[in-house]
């Protein structure tokens, strides 16, 4: 078994992070638009979506059935299935994965939900280590002000009510995400996240992305010449009406 | 024979054989669930019977817990792929073909976990026996066959209570092939056919099994095994197995 740090290929893992509300999944779903039209590869991957898990997993919260070890597991579990299917086999074949939350969202609520940082940290040895992984900073009156307005109902898991902060479920969900923004702050430099400003304009957060990935796109396989070079490459073919038999490579 | 008559058959006093009378919190690495924080004893007693598929274990413990019983010993016993949690959702992954090795460990830890929280610690809380089919052992020996890190899976058990006694059956593949074509025949996962070990089932059992027993006897030192030989008579086992649970029972 391979574990953290050694595993070797070709392909490319770029991560998101950061606490609910830090607009981390629009840019990472930005970022796989422009990856997309730029003709790689891309795999995307979400949190807490092994088909084979889901159901224990939703069951357990249902029931209210999860201890925070348990819990912990299970999302391990969850972690592992993706792992063996949606992560290493297309970054063996070379393409581009992409997760929406990754090993740090688990030390992160794990530790908040007081399991042990070291013995999580052990749990997750067997994951690949992300190329790029970034973490999106926000004030944390930002991020619950983006979360708590407009939404009703928080659940049981999700506000933390299982470790009995407090009765009321927004005071809870706000004394459990400032634990887990204190444990992001702590993993910056554990694990060198790269730090990214969540409260500038989208379209600047996402210029700023790109800039940093780009040098990690040297040397990957395209499937495909990315849409400008494509649109120049048929526009050429149709100057060269009276020569149907050219070839313009795209490729 | 009553539990104290053949205490003083043996010449045990009314303390038995034990300094401490309870189940003393050790564990073999971390203690993530925290138990030190909150448990100051244990009452109950963890005793834990070990050993490859077909060995016999569930016999045994089908013996155990009345002659326990019977004495006035409230039993409690568990088993794999047992727990509420993952109980169901583990055999439905089982029962497909995209199960991968790293996610069936951790399936595993899971239901462990869970049982351990929810059945063997209350019931240790309230001074039961506690008789387990298999525990950290057999995970850790799954595992290791199917080519997980030593120090990882090690690690995951290591919140585990050190249990009051383990008893290791023991036995050769040439014994157990016999008992597993009694009852039936070759399982699929008892032959590790994830693996694909052999050309067929029975192969794959022999190659199988043959890693398993390796990585159980390695353990029996490191972890303190008490070995007991399983190709005796059913009767035999059972009698060597209450000789050796009789000094680990609580008084009074």
């Amino acid at each position: 078994m391979e574990t953290y740090g050694l595993h070797r290929y070709p392909g490319r893992l770029f991560i998101v992070e950061g606490v609910d509300g830090s607009g981390k999944s629009t840019q990472i779903a930005l970022l796989r638009q422009w990856l997309i039209s730029e003709g790689y590869t891309v795999f995307f991957s979400e949190w807490n979506s092994s088909p084979l898990v889901k159901k224990t997993t939703s069951r357990g919260k249902k029931k209210q059935l999860l201890t925070p070890t348990s819990f912990s597991l299970i999302h391990a579990t969850d972690f592992a299935d993706r792992t063996e299917h949606d992560i290493i086999p297309p970054l063996k074949a070379g393409a581009i994965v992409l997760a929406d939350r990754y090993i740090y969202t688990a030390f992160a609520r794990d530790v908040a939900r007081k399991v042990d940082r070291q013995w999580v940290r052990e749990l997750y040895q067997f994951a690949v280590k992300p190329t790029v992984a970034f973490y999106y900073r926000v004030p944390l009156e930002v991020s619950l002000s983006r979360i708590l307005t407009g939404r009703t109902e928080l659940k049981y898991y999700e506000s933390g009510m299982d470790l009995g902060l407090s009765n009321d479920p927004q005071e809870s969900y706000k004394m459990f995400q400032e634990r887990i923004v204190n444990e992001y702050e702590a993993m910056v430099d554990e694990f060198g996240l790269t730090v990214m400003d969540a409260t500038l304009p989208i379209p600047e957060q996402q210029r700023r992305m790109r800039k940093i990935i780009r040098p990690y796109l040297q040397g990957v396989r395209r499937i495909r010449s990315s849409a400008q070079e494509s649109a120049w490459a048929g526009l050429a073919r149709e100057m060269r009406p009276s020569h149907p038999d050219i070839q313009v490579r795209d490729r | 024979m009553s539990i104290l008559a053949e205490r003083k058959q043996k010449g045990l006093n009314y303390h038995g054989g034990r300094k401490d009378s309870m189940t003393r919190l050790a564990f073999y690495g971390i203690d993530a669930i925290h138990l030190e924080e909150r448990d100051e004893l244990l009452p109950g007693r963890l005793i834990v019977i070990e050993g490859t598929d077909s060995v016999g274990r569930s016999t045994q413990l089908r013996l155990l817990r009345p002659w326990l019983e019977s004495s006035g010993y409230a039993v409690v016993d568990t088993e794999m792929t047992r727990s509420k949690l993952v109980g169901a959702g583990l055999k439905q992954a089982k029962e497909g073909h995209t199960l991968g090795p790293i996610t069936l460990n951790l399936f595993y830890a899971t239901d462990f976990v869970d049982r351990f929280e929810s059945q063997i610690l209350p019931a240790l809380r309230a001074g039961f026996i506690v008789l387990t089919d298999r525990y950290i052992y057999s995970l850790m020996a799954r595992a290791l066959v199917r080519g997980a890190d030593p120090h990882w899976i090690r690690s995951i058990y290591g919140l585990a209570l050190k249990p009051d006694a383990i008893f290791y059956l023991h036995i050769g593949v040439e014994d157990l092939i016999p008992r597993v074509l009694q009852r039936g025949g070759f399982d699929h996962w008892e032959s590790g056919m994830d693996m694909r070990l052999g050309a067929d089932l029975f192969e794959s059992f022999v190659n199988y099994q043959t890693l398993l027993l390796a990585q159980f006897e390695a353990m029996i030192e490191e972890y303190g095994f008490e070995v007991i030989d399983a190709s005796q008579p059913v009767a035999r086992i059972a009698e060597q197995l209450k000789e050796r649970v009789l000094p680990l029972l609580p008084q009074g």
